[in-house]
């Protein structure tokens, strides 16, 4: 009996638990969790395509993450027309330059196959080359630019473009990665192919934190234009201050609650259409020959599969999802900081989504995306309320109440390892299975 | 001329050789655990930066606690003196989470993937863990003397105007990892116990059929694991300090130490520490003043002469890793790759 309803239970119970935060703490606080769920779930909805359809282990959400947050920034920052003027041509031509390089060594590399020491001295001399060229390059760009109104500005900015056209392009730049690295690590066993996306992600996030010309680096970019109205313009608009009077709720709360009602809009928009499109794909015939792959690689290649591009594909598209989340992100938070991306929140805690919510499943990953979400923040008040009941009875000044009051904050880590390892081991199926079709 | 040369060799020597043997020597003892780890039980095991992490911790621990007995070591720190607190600590904790969460796993032969998703979330329980113990903060416990050769006491003897200064920790990092890698190889190839191991690594089934009980294999794995993890993080502790959150970034370069060499091959596991020690810091090291000896002052130059700015320090460890998976992913000493 609960088999059937299960989903829609769970959901319900999501539901009630995000308005009951509304009640006891306050409905801008729910929102704020909604809005993150929803962002989540679309992540783990990507996460879910490569590993849940395909058994593609990606360590490497985080960079395609970062890639649409420089997505927002590239699309929807002002340009800077003196850092263009000053060193614009330099980047350019530098840019280039690289391209050139690595187009060339590939072909040396190619080419000269079989004739192992000239090889390997041949590409290595135009990679070096190359490398200096383009340093020569874009170094004297590079400061030139980031002296122009190094407090303010200090970067290329980007094309003054409306910020929705960014979650668009950051799909398609965390796509184009994907495809890059795909091409290089996919033909590798399963867990170094986790290492090597990890590490490749990391690679990423170091030039974004680095390469202050392009993203201002650890300077972060603040003040990206938002798709939703401001709550100051709210708050001075005759018609918002008659509702709130009406509605008896103080101008300032009801303002942004409101901005968080308009994120969560276009958010389930967002994830309305991309979770069509995933269920819709997993149906067709192609994710049946997806599934085939996943179970038996073997038999699916005997079959005339053609596994390596199916894999490309999927890892394309998936890493294109979390692409156009991490864009998102970047447009809720307004600002864009290179070095807030760790692998434990952008990728392990996504992880822990998929599996707990199921993967393979499209509805469980969204639920395990809301679920996982809404306990990592509200953990952190529940288990402060936790230690504070156990240790009612202890001293005041106790050093070990003390010591047990400071470290509430980091249980939710404990408690997020050992619900994944309860989850793994006593259901792996995660909440919601994966429907037998 | 001379001295020019030698002054060039210093410098070399102060900011790379020897920062480059003690860190190498940290990463390669990582590396051995991952290593061993794959060998045996054949998954690459993401909680070991975090067991690294448990061990320093409890070195830690009962540092202050020796600290404040008035123990010490007089000029070595205080810490060598807790290292086997540490080392049973991390030991127990593996064999801890190899009864409670693999030994399920071996017992149902689950494919590589799912030890590895595994591996995560024990990386997560113990890394709270270890939070809520002695939480998230940068801790310093090394004592004893800072300097084994302070720069300008090598100034004064030689009379060179660049200096060498060798610090405690990186002697101890060094003269420790020398022994513990003795130790761990006469082991693995004198003692009936290391080479069952190594046949049990080679061919499981016939290893089986010569009678060989895997249980205990795996418990010995565990051992050595977690002694190594637990000197490896002390030792990256004392050299730096002890920050939990910095365990989690050395587990890529660890990664990529065993991987280098070729997983699953200890020599490969030491060989590799070291390529990656000394490329991060020969990448990144401004060669500007260097060439300022060796060159004429005419054509001296002016820019700081980096191959890569030093924020990219990790980020050597990253590309290397990807290059060696990418032109010969079984590593120099080719170890297993199924």
């Amino acid at each position: 009996m609960l088999g059937a309803h299960k989903t829609k239970l769970l959901f319900l119970a999501m539901a009630v638990m995000l308005a009951f935060i509304g009640f006891i703490q306050s409905w801008n606080v729910s929102l704020a969790i909604l809005n993150l769920c929803l962002i989540s779930a679309i992540m783990t909805l990507g996460v879910n395509i490569q590993w849940g359809y395909a058994g593609i282990v990606n360590f490497g959400m985080m960079g395609f993450a970062a890639l649409g947050g420089v997505a927002a920034v590239l699309v929807a920052m002002p340009p800077v027309t003196a850092g263009w003027e000053a060193g614009g041509l330099g980047i350019m031509g530098g840019l280039l330059a690289a391209a050139i390089t690595i187009i060339l060594g590939l072909q040396a590399w190619k080419r000269l196959a079989g004739q192992s020491r000239r090889r390997y001295w041949i590409t290595a001399l135009i990679v070096v080359a190359g490398y200096t060229v383009s340093r020569l390059l874009i170094d004297p760009a590079v400061s030139a630019i980031e002296s122009i109104e190094s407090a303010k500005a200090g970067y290329l900015g980007g094309l003054g473009l409306p910020i929705l056209m960014s979650w668009v392009v950051g799909g398609l730049l965390a796509a184009a990665a994907a495809y890059v690295i795909g091409k290089i690590s996919l033909g590798l066993r399963s867990d170094y192919l986790a290492i090597a996306t990890l590490g490749i992600s990391e690679i990423l996030i170091y030039i974004m934190k680095n390469e202050d010309w392009l993203t201002r680096g650890v300077k972060n970019v603040n003040g990206i234009p938002r798709p939703v109205p401001y709550e100051i313009d709210l708050q001075e608009s005759m018609w918002f201050v008659q509702l709130a009077g009406d509605l008896g709720i103080a101008t300032d709360e009801l303002s942004s609650i409101v901005v968080k009602l308009c994120y969560a809009g276009l958010f389930i928009i967002v994830l309305a259409g991309l979770f069509w499109l995933s269920e819709t794909a997993l149906r067709s015939p192609w994710g049946r020959m997806m599934r085939a792959i996943r179970d038996n690689e073997t038999a699916a290649r005997a079959m005339g599969k053609d596994v390596t591009s199916r894999h490309l594909q999927v890892f394309v598209i998936g890493s294109a999802v979390i692409g156009i989340a991490g864009a998102m992100l970047t447009t809720l938070d307004g600002q864009f900081t290179p070095a807030s991306y760790q692998p434990l929140r952008f990728t392990f805690l996504i992880w822990i989504m998929v599996i707990v919510g199921g993967s393979g499943n499209n509805m469980g990953s969204v639920l395990g995306g809301f679920i996982i979400w809404f306990f990592w923040i509200e953990s952190e008040p529940l288990g402060l309320w936790l230690i504070s009941t156990i240790t009612a009875t202890m001293d005041d000044a106790s050093p070990l109440k003390i010591h047990l009051l400071e470290s509430a904050a980091h249980m939710r880590l404990m408690t997020m390892g050992i619900v994944m390892l309860l989850v793994l081991r006593f259901a792996p199926q995660g909440l919601i299975p994966e429907q037998k079709r | 001329m001379v001295t020019d040369v030698l002054n060039a060799l210093v410098l070399i020597a102060n900011f790379v050789i020897v920062p480059g043997l003690a860190y190498g020597s940290q990463l390669a003892l990582g590396a051995l655990g991952v290593t061993l780890v794959y060998s045996v039980l054949r998954f690459s095991n993401f909680a070991h930066g975090e067991m690294m992490s448990f061990g320093a911790m409890g070195t830690v621990l009962m540092t202050w606690w020796l600290q404040s007995q008035n123990i010490s070591l007089g000029g070595l720190p205080t810490a060598l003196l807790a290292l086997p607190f540490g080392i049973l600590g991390a030991i127990a904790l593996c064999l801890f989470v190899d009864r409670t969460v693999f030994s399920y796993y071996r017992r149902t032969r689950s494919a590589g993937v799912t030890y590895l998703i595994v591996s995560v979330g024990v990386m997560f329980a113990i890394g709270g863990l270890i939070r809520f113990i002695i939480g998230p903060k940068d801790r310093v416990f090394a004592d004893g003397d800072r300097f084994i050769l302070k720069a300008r006491a090598f100034k004064k003897m030689t009379g060179l105007s660049e200096g060498l200064s060798i610090k405690t920790s990186q002697g101890v990092t060094v003269i420790a990892a020398i022994i513990i890698v003795a130790l761990l190889f006469w082991f693995l190839n004198r003692t009936k116990t290391g080479k069952s191991m190594r046949a049990y690594s080679d061919n499981e089934d016939l290893a089986l059929l010569s009678g060989i009980n895997p249980e205990r294999v795996v418990m010995i794995v565990w051992i050595i694991t977690g002694a190594l993890a637990a000197i490896a993080g002390s030792l990256y502790g004392l050299d730096k300090s002890y920050k939990p959150f910095t365990y989690l970034q050395i587990l890529l370069p660890i990664f990529a130490s065993a991987i280098v060499g070729g997983v699953g091959s200890p020599v490969g596991a030491i060989a590799g520490g070291f390529v990656i020690a000394f490329s991060e810091l020969f990448v990144t090291f401004a060669y500007k003043k260097v060439l300022g000896y060796l060159l004429p002052d005419a054509i001296a130059p002016s820019g700081l002469m980096q191959i890569l700015s030093t924020d990219y320090k990790i980020a050597v460890s990253f590309v290397i890793l990807v290059i060696v998976l990418l032109i010969r992913p079984t590593g120099i000493f080719s170890g297993k790759t199924l």
